[in-house]
């Protein structure tokens, strides 16, 4: 057995430190959580404004512009027409609108973090235990803090779902920084580019199809974490998915899976597609 | 030396894992980096200098630090010790905006694995130096369009170096170089990936722009046949000294030690055989003897 006498618990003291936050800076934390969830709200607002057929045919244009391939475009097209078939439109909406302003905030903080952590080797030696523990750790151990932090509802769950998937956009923005080939950012420099010169002209351009990768990522793992930010009363399809659980009723939650898988193969087709447009060796 | 577009003096460059504060006169310092396993002395106490208008040839075999060195006259590696000037301008002394404007404006360099973007079509591809300069862009594409001309690309402007072949994108590499007007230009083995009847073509080429431009060159290869052809001086160069310096044709007829000797030899066989056969040639014109010729 572990030695007795080494017993030493930090979660008391990690209560404390949280309650502390909650108690000293609760008011910070209020007006940042409803700009968020203004973001979120506007966003919801415009997906709910836009006509079913709307999106079924801004999917169609995108799948024709990602993948040039009709029967795929067709077919892409016509899978979210089942979301509206079981009568789960409104709450794939709602999902929509949570994933969309997760991937939004994660793009605008990760990219430029990657970015970061390519120009500096001490920035990105010290971040990426960070990046691995911030997923590898249950996701349910930071619903919690968010919720006390955040109230309960979308907020907790876009900060969770930020958490869980800001790591593959970072990573990916900063490997495709470095693998950019050494002889091309020569003759860059060569000709007189500065370093801001060189990252913009060569460096981001040719980790173009990395960092789409990463955006793909982002947005599938964003959108599996939105089942379990149902828990903290997201709705959406997640929570369709718990309460189907709680009633043990397998066709409900049928339905919504397989909603969730509809939206997630339209989302990742298109970007994926999209970042193969972006790559200049196919060009 | 006023008037020399490349003066380098005791120039040395060492590539080195640990922080080390080079010294000449450390002999013993010196000793232990040639005995280490974690330094490399790639660049080892060169002085020469290049004249307008010259085309000067660097010839070693790889890992002579041929490379090396030209990369120093841009300061693209750092320099260990010693000086180099260009145009007047003592490259070594500068700071990074003095370096950059240099880069800019006094030398245009094309490199042997080409360097090009591949998310640029040709025409943004020659017009990038002119870009980071910040010349208007119609500007900079009208004299994009001229250049191409030069190397005979004009048609392919709109083409992405993939759907290129290896020629065809060095010329736009040198497309690239020549639209910077500097007055010297640097070349790092620019035709060693290209097979060779191509790079017979471009060393032609070459020659013909040189006759109509009168640039400096400096140009780095590791083929006696090139050296021979493009150059009006060349050095020799082995682990990171120059061991000859001269007209390619006193290096032909007097080299100085066993290394260079064996570099002239393959050539001096090629052409004993051709004289032995021409000279069998004129004895028994009848015979013929070209079968043979390998």
């Amino acid at each position: 057995m572990f030695p007795e006498a080494w017993k030493y618990s930090v979660a008391k003291s990690v209560n404390q430190a949280i309650r502390w936050l909650l108690n000293t800076h609760g008011s910070a934390f209020d007006s940042f959580s409803s700009g968020i969830l203004g973001l979120l709200l506007w966003v919801q607002g415009v997906l709910v404004s836009i006509p079913w057929w709307g999106y079924i045919a801004f999917i169609a244009v995108m799948a024709w512009v990602a993948t040039r391939k009709i029967i795929p475009s067709i077919v892409l097209a016509v899978l979210p027409v089942f979301i509206g078939m079981f009568g789960l439109w409104h709450l794939a909406l709602e999902t929509l609108a949570l994933v969309i302003t997760s991937v939004v905030i994660a793009l605008a903080i990760g990219i430029p973090m990657g970015v970061l952590m390519a120009e500096a080797k001490y920035f990105a030696e010290f971040i990426k235990p960070v990046l691995d523990a911030m997923q590898t750790m249950p996701s349910f151990v930071y619903l919690i803090p968010a919720m006390m932090l955040f109230g309960l509802g979308k907020v907790p769950a876009v900060i969770a779902t930020l958490i869980y998937a800001l790591p593959p956009v970072m990573r990916l923005t900063c490997l495709g920084l470095q693998q950019v080939p050494k002889p091309v950012q020569e003759a860059a420099l060569a000709y007189g580019a500065t370093r801001w010169q060189l990252l913009q002209e060569v460096r981001i351009p040719l980790a173009m199809p990395s960092i789409l990768a990463g955006v793909n990522q982002t947005t599938m793992m964003a959108l599996a974490m939105v089942v379990i930010a149902s828990m903290i009363g997201a709705r959406g399809l997640g929570q369709e998915v718990l309460m189907a659980i709680n009633r043990i009723d397998v066709g409900r939650g049928f339905e919504a899976g397989i909603s969730i898988v509809i939206m997630g193969i339209v989302i990742d087709r298109i970007t994926q597609g999209l970042a193969r447009r972006w790559d200049p060796n196919r060009k | 030396m006023a008037g020399n577009v490349i003066d380098v003096k005791e120039l040395w460059k060492v590539y080195s894992k640990k922080d080390i504060n080079f010294n000449i006169e450390d002999e013993e310092m010196i000793e232990s980096l040639d005995k280490s396993s974690d330094s490399v002395v790639a660049v080892r106490d060169v002085t020469f200098s290049v004249k307008p208008g010259e085309v000067f040839i660097v010839m070693g075999l790889s890992g002579s630090g041929k490379s090396t060195l030209i990369r120093c006259l841009l300061r693209l590696v750092d320099i260990s010790w010693g000086s180099v000037t260009i145009n007047g301008q003592d490259v070594t002394a500068m700071n990074k905006k003095e370096l950059t404007e240099f880069r800019r404006n006094q030398a245009a360099m094309v490199f042997q694995h080409y360097g090009l973007l591949p998310h640029r079509t040709v025409l943004e591809n020659v017009t990038f130096g002119l870009k980071l300069r910040g010349v208007p862009r119609k500007e900079r594409r009208e004299r994009a369009r001229e250049t191409l001309k030069i190397v005979g690309l004009e048609k392919w402007d709109d083409y992405y170096p993939a759907s290129l072949s290896g020629g065809m994108r060095q010329r736009v590499g040198i497309a690239r170089a020549l639209v910077a007007d500097a007055p010297l230009l640097l070349m790092d083995e620019p035709f060693s990936g290209l097979d060779p009847l191509i790079r017979r073509e471009m060393q032609d080429e070459l020659v013909r722009i040189q006759e109509e431009l009168h640039k400096t060159i400096f140009f780095v290869t590791h083929d006696l046949d090139e050296a021979m052809r493009l150059g009006d001086r060349m050095a020799v160069m082995r682990n990171g000294e120059i061991v000859q310096i001269g007209k390619p044709a006193q290096v032909f007829a007097n080299p100085a030690d066993d290394y260079v000797a064996r570099f002239v030899q393959d050539k001096r066989e090629e052409i004993r055989k051709t004289d032995e056969q021409m000279a069998a040639l004129a004895e028994h014109p009848e015979e013929d003897v070209t079968d043979d010729v390998s």
